[in-house]
């Protein structure tokens, strides 16, 4: 039996590897579209300026990876995902924000002298330093989401209680930077960035290679979550997800696991602010709006859970359909936003992905008149034992 | 062979007064598969989740080969070798079967390992013969969710099994289960037997016939009395207690 089970497990390897080559080429061929296709194609239209909203959507993508891999994935609701989110922005902004010219009388972003602080805040004088910027983007989140995730995870606070725990924690860091006028010009936010690395950060050129930055920067994220939620660590996420207890009894400990992803989606999110910022020229504490941190739950959800192409997509069709709707109707969007959410979770529960994957295409296939016949029972089709006993019979 | 795999000593659970288990004293070879029944609200089910570390006892120890368990946390006693199945089938329904034991069975269970190692060529081989032990090859691969009830029961025996425990706590294996699909799952717990110590909470007098050899009666959170399955049913008390009830 041992024997000639091997060479069945190489053929099964094989495929798979086949498989995620088609998927890395087409995920390559689609980076590569977006990046040289898509600014002429929307020029030739008359819509340049949508390029940098897709640039910005694009990157509100990223989180959105982030948050299908906590929530569609392991099963844990964060609605606080705003808090990365903004952190990573603001630490890029603080970068910007000392880009002063070395003659200015005052060396201080000006907001500061404006609330009359004369001298910079120890806090922000690594970020003169472009590295430790880049770092903190990245590390400041991910920290952050660590520590959080290990506090309450270890402590087995699960479902609602961790979601609500997040919305609190987001009312938190939401006050703080708010009433900080001083240290991070309160409501305002960081805003008016002159230059990054020398180059003017307004100019079309420095916008189109953030946009590029941005692109590559999705796709890396795409890949790393395909590999987290491709192997056996993946498997064990949806194991955590479905039946928390049974993966102790089976001589797991969740809570390391929850905290590492918690901790790159966090990572994620922080990244996605950053490349946001960069492409809107401003953070405020609105990135840490509590509806904002849900709108991106409602991407995900429209998009599919536990579909890595659903949280892209949907946060894509999402983003389009609202600017392209507040610009038809402007007080309207938020109507449409609920009723979509309300469409989603009634007829859609799995999202756009998970239906077509589930039954979309057999739908589709009905629609075109090609519908495949079912002459038994349809438990006895799907059945293997079944189908195994008919290729015999044949033989 | 004398060794105990499993001892409580005068172990007490009182939830807010009650005592679901009062001074309890069990015991168990090393090899031995052991039934205990008992009426319902007897404390079965929460004497599993004493030595599975689910519940902490109020008073008394759990030895586990010797070694006191009492407040380790239930993956710290599912790696000394504990393994736990539950009354429902408690499997991953999105999974396949084949994906379910690889789980089950990985070796290493911190988080770094199961990240970066893939799953070695033994324990592949591992979760194919399992497979074929509780009969789902056919359904290796389809998810986890469109198995019948029994075919359940057998994977989450089969997941217990990869974790490669010295003693399976199985909690009413065939609850809810056709004639045949209980004489399998009997079958399989005592070809099971062979290489593991077994211990069974079971309600179906028909099945305990089929697989006991000693069987251990609780009663209101204490034992009531031990010994073969006939010496048990003879026993004036548990007559009263048990057996008195169905046959009323």
């Amino acid at each position: 039996m041992t024997v000639d089970v091997a060479p069945r497990m190489v053929r099964v390897e094989r495929r798979w590897q086949r498989s995620l080559l088609i998927e890395g080429a087409i995920v390559v061929a689609i980076a590569l579209i977006l990046i040289f296709l898509m600014p002429p194609l929307l020029a030739a239209v008359g819509q340049a300026f949508r390029i940098n909203l897709l640039g910005k959507f694009l990157a509100l993508g990223i989180v959105a990876l982030g948050i299908d891999l906590i929530w569609g994935y392991t099963g844990i609701l964060s609605l606080g995902h705003g808090i990365f989110f903004a952190l990573g922005g603001y630490a890029l902004a603080m970068h910007l924000k000392l880009q002063i010219p070395p003659d200015a009388s005052i060396q201080l972003p000006e907001f500061m002298s404006l609330y009359g602080v004369t001298e910079l805040p120890l806090f922000w004088k690594p970020f003169y330093s472009l590295g430790f910027s880049l770092a903190a983007v990245i590390l400041i989140p991910t920290l952050l989401g660590a520590l959080l995730g290990y506090l309450v995870f270890r402590n087995r606070i699960r479902g609602v209680y961790f979601s609500i725990l997040t919305q609190a924690a987001t009312i938190v860091f939401f006050n703080f930077f708010n009433g900080q006028q001083r240290l991070f010009n309160g409501t305002n936010g960081l805003t008016d960035y002159k230059t990054l690395l020398g180059a003017d950060v307004n100019a079309p050129q420095t916008q189109f290679a953030f946009y590029t930055l941005t692109v590559v920067l999705l796709a890396a994220s795409y890949a790393l979550c395909r590999w987290l939620t491709s192997g056996r660590f993946g498997r064990l996420l949806i194991a955590i997800r479905d039946d928390e207890s049974r993966v102790r009894f089976s001589g797991y400990n969740p809570t390391g696991f929850k905290v590492l992803v918690f901790a790159i989606s966090a990572g994620l999110a922080g990244i996605a602010g950053a490349m946001f910022t960069l492409q809107t020229g401003i953070i405020s504490p609105k990135a840490m709006d509590i509806a904002f941190s849900i709108e991106m739950v409602i991407w995900v959800a429209v998009g599919g859970r536990a579909t890595l192409v659903g949280a892209v997509l949907g946060t894509l069709l999402v983003n389009f359909g609202k600017s392209l709707l507040s610009e038809k109707f402007p007080d309207s969007w938020l109507f449409f936003q609920g009723l979509l959410f309300l469409t989603v979770v009634t007829v859609l529960p799995d999202g756009l992905i998970g239906w077509m994957r589930s039954q979309g295409l057999n739908q589709f296939q009905s629609l075109l008149g090609r519908r495949k016949q079912v002459i038994t029972y349809p438990s006895l089709e799907e059945d293997p034992e079944v189908q195994r006993e008919r290729e015999n019979l044949g033989n | 062979m004398n060794a105990k795999i499993l001892e409580t000593e005068n172990v007490t659970v009182s939830f807010d007064g009650f005592k679901a288990i009062n001074q309890l004293n069990f015991s168990m070879d090393v090899g031995e598969l052991r039934v205990v029944i008992g009426p319902n609200g007897a404390g079965k089910t929460t004497f599993l989740d004493v030595i599975t570390g689910k519940v902490q006892p109020t008073q008394g120890r759990v030895l586990f080969k010797g070694r006191n368990i009492k407040r380790l946390a239930e993956h710290k006693i599912a790696r000394l070798g504990i393994g736990r199945k539950f009354q429902t089938p408690r499997i991953y329904l999105n999974l396949t079967p084949r994906e379910n034991l690889e789980v089950a069975c990985n070796r290493n269970k911190n988080v770094f390992a199961t990240l970066f190692q893939r799953p070695s060529s033994d324990e592949r081989r591992k979760v194919v013969s399992l497979l074929e032990t509780v009969g789902l090859v056919a359904k290796a691969d389809i998810r986890a969710d469109l198995l019948s009830h029994g075919e359940k029961q057998r994977l989450e025996i089969g997941m217990l099994v990869a974790q490669s425990p010295d003693l399976l706590l199985v909690d009413e294996p065939v609850a809810g289960l056709t004639d045949e699909e209980t004489y399998n799952i009997g079958e399989l717990l005592l070809a099971l037997a062979q290489s593991h110590s077994i211990l069974v909470i079971e309600h179906d007098m028909e099945f305990v016939r089929q697989i006991a050899r000693k069987v251990t009666v609780l009663h209101e959170g204490s034992v009531l009395c031990e010994g073969t399955i006939e010496e048990v049913q003879n026993d004036p008390h548990v007559i009263e207690v048990y057996l008195g009830q169905q046959s009323a």
